[in-house]
């Protein structure tokens, strides 16, 4: 008899998420699903806003990342404008993109990954958990929760708010910077350093133990997407777009933001309301690609920072071509909080950070822009099309977690092969599916930031719908 | 006119007070630091008695009066604070939030905001009547200015200052209940009308219903203050 495996909902994932496993008459895993189970529907109720506003509106699709949305917002308002923003209105917006990265890459690892790489998959489900991880290893417990606190720190030093600043308009930003919080952003990073070097260390020493998970985490040849600067270095805020095929040949170089909805094209499945980019020319689903921080680790030539670049070269080891697995997102988030606290620094030296003049006064001088930046998950696309008094008429998001959807499912199918045998799963089996998801760190929605130990049902569905199994935790 | 005829006496809220004649409640009951919450009174500006915040008791009457266009009568008894008077309040203040979209979170008025500093004041926390939703249209046609009349209470502040101070009389109003609205001329579009671009009506717009567009991101405080100068300036 034919059986339906459902995980409802996955956990210590940013949003809601479902997985579901269907077996075939002898218990092997036919097919594997995973499915975002909410809509949003940002695109259709900005219809009618003034295009100034939407960078603090759609900041709102996330609570996690919602700078690379102000980023990406603004910059397709200033391509309806036809602005290039001040100097150093565009470095600040690069800090304050970078903290997020730190942050946000502090809170998926420490957080949400931490518990399975840490105290094991197999571990007690009732204590893996960040404070699990706080009471198992107390110094990386502590770091974590420093790293994000710095990420958010220096957000808010910039911008006035941690979450959901207005700080960035179209046309730079609303403040410059003051002598005073740039000094106090500079002291904050000599121990963001320290503790992601401890991080790093420690990721190192474990990932040995987790072979069997590299092997089947989305590990597969498959197409990368990401931002890359004109020399081939990492950039995260201003930039164009590379894809990379599974051997790590360019396949389209230089893809500024008005060309993405020329080249990728958006897949509809039934079962998801994300939606499957793909490269119009390789067609659905063999355009399918992967972003975030292992794509772009994939792509770039040099990250353009010391500890980074040391970093990068032992990454680059880890295969001969692109690194294929999943698993090592986790690896190339730590390199990429590396970069994040070295660049801040950096950025903080120009010596016209502190100019008073931050932003560029323009109207609406064409009616369509588009604008992308590198959320953490990934290359985040924002696309509008204005009336000639600037209120939005059409609009488009194309999200990082979307980019990632087809791999994910693929990954989730390739591990419930490996670990769902004759129909029989256990705790353990069901949490490195779930891992898996976990790799691409998706952010599902800005609604619901998994804590602890949420609640999990799984059932067991026969062919006829009826459940005859439940396993239920939390 | 002999000087009796001219002072008034009466009490609020148990207060013996003295007031002039042709002086509005709402005007003694400030000039003796008694609060009355308001939100389309604006000093400088004559009063229409619009958003009813300013009800107060007055002994002898059945009904509840508003303070701002109520004129002071010898041997008023006046009560500004009740339980009546806040259940009423917090109703008309409800009744507000609900019939047009007041989302405080992307308001380029956020925290510089009457109507919001009124509901935090009250307490209000949740809205006990159901929204609306009613989608009002936004004009933008305007090269500096934006009007977005999700945002609007009629308050009519816009209408009296572009009338009363401006002199140009481009904002007026049309339509009944939840059809009405602010309008430029004959409901041409803000830009193409004979606006003068001075501005008056975005510094005393309660709310963010009108608003500067280049302010969008950027602290909004509106700053009504300049109208009493210009009276003053004009009657001198």
């Amino acid at each position: 008899m034919s059986r339906t495996v459902i995980i409802d909902p996955v956990t210590r994932l940013e949003g809601h998420g479902k997985i579901t496993i269907m077996l075939d008459d002898g218990g092997a895993v036919e097919n594997a699903l995973f499915h975002v189970t909410q809509v949003r529907g940002f695109e259709r109720f900005s219809e009618g806003r003034p295009y100034y506003e939407m960078p603090s509106l759609m900041a709102r699709v996330c609570g996690i990342c919602p700078v690379s949305h102000l980023l990406a917002s603004a910059k397709a308002c200033e391509a309806i404008m036809s602005v290039r923003i001040p100097h150093t209105a565009a470095q600040l917006r690069r800090v304050l993109n970078l903290a997020q990265l730190l942050q946000s890459h502090a809170l998926s690892f420490f957080y949400l990954a931490s518990p399975d790489l840490l105290l094991g998959m197999e571990s007690d489900p009732t204590t893996r958990n960040v404070l699990g991880v706080a009471a198992a290893t107390p110094v990386l417990g502590k770091a974590g929760v420093a790293l994000r606190r710095i990420g958010q720190t220096i957000i808010e030093l910039l911008s006035g708010k941690r979450i959901h600043t207005g700080w960035v308009v179209p046309g730079g930003v609303t403040e410059p910077l003051t002598a005073e919080k740039r000094d106090s952003i500079l002291a904050l990073l000599p121990e963001a350093l320290r503790d992601t070097q401890m991080a790093l260390a420690a990721y190192k020493q474990i990932a040995d133990k987790f072979k069997q998970e590299i092997e089947v985490f989305a590990n597969f040849p498959s197409n990368y997407l990401g931002m890359v600067d004109s020399d081939g270095s990492a950039v995260y805020t201003d930039g164009n777009l590379r894809l990379i095929d599974q051997a790590g040949y360019t396949i389209e170089d230089d893809i500024s933001a008005i060309r993405v909805t020329q080249v990728f094209g958006e897949a509809v499945e039934p079962y998801s309301f994300t939606k499957f980019p793909y490269y119009k020319p390789l067609g659905y689903p063999d355009g399918c690609y992967r972003v975030g921080p292992l794509a772009r680790l994939n792509i770039v030539a040099n990250m353009g920072t010391d500890c980074a670049d040391k970093e990068l070269k032992e990454f680059k080891q880890l295969s001969k071509g692109p690194v294929e697995s999943s698993f090592f997102y986790h690896h190339a988030r730590l390199v990429e909080m590396l970069y994040a606290i070295e660049m801040i620094e950096r950025i903080m030296a120009d010596p016209k950070i502190l100019d008073k003049h931050v932003k560029a006064a323009a109207g609406v001088n064409r009616l369509e822009g588009a604008g992308h930046a590198e959320a953490p998950r990934g290359v985040l696309h924002h696309h509008y099309k204005v009336d000639e008094n600037g209120k939005i008429v059409w609009a488009n998001l194309m999200i990082a977690t979307g980019h990632n959807n087809y791999a994910m499912n693929r990954g989730v199918l390739q591990a419930a092969r490996a670990y769902v045998k004759k129909g029989k799963f256990t705790e353990g089996a069901l949490n490195r599916i779930q891992a898996v998801v976990r790799t691409f760190d998706p952010c599902l929605s800005c609604s619901t930031h998994a804590y602890g130990q949420m609640p999990l049902n799984v059932e067991l569905l026969n062919s006829d719908g009826e459940i005859v199994d439940r396993l239920v935790q939390g | 006119m002999s000087p009796d005829s001219d002072v008034k006496t009466l009490t609020i809220d148990e207060r013996e007070v003295s007031a002039r004649a042709g002086q509005t409640v709402l005007d003694v009951a400030r000039e003796n630091e008694i609060p009355i919450p308001t939100l389309c009174h604006l000093e400088g500006l004559s009063d229409v008695g619009a958003c009813r915040l300013c009800l107060v008791e007055i002994a002898g009457s059945p009904k509840l009066l508003p303070a701002c266009v109520t004129t002071v009568q010898e041997g008023m008894q006046i009560t500004t604070d009740s339980e009546r008077l806040r259940k009423h309040r917090r109703t008309i203040l409800e009744m507000l939030f609900a019939e047009r979209n007041h989302v405080c979170s992307v308001c380029v008025a956020n925290n510089h905001c009457e109507l919001q500093s009124m509901a935090q004041s009250m307490g209000l926390t949740h809205i006990r009547l159901p929204y609306r939703n009613a989608a009002y249209d936004v004009d933008a046609s305007h090269i500096r200015f934006t009007v977005d009349h999700n945002r609007c209470i009629l308050c009519q502040r816009c209408i009296r200052v572009c009338a009363e101070i401006e002199g140009a009389h481009v904002w007026d109003i049309m339509n009944r209940g939840t059809n009405c609205l602010v309008i430029t001329d004959l409901k041409d579009d803000w830009g193409a009308s004979t606006c003068t671009s001075c501005g008056k009506c975005v510094e005393v717009c309660p709310t963010g219903a009108l608003f500067n567009k280049a302010r969008v991101g950027s602290p909004h405080p509106k700053k009504p203050e300049f109208l009493p100068y210009l009276n003053l300036m004009r009657n001198a």
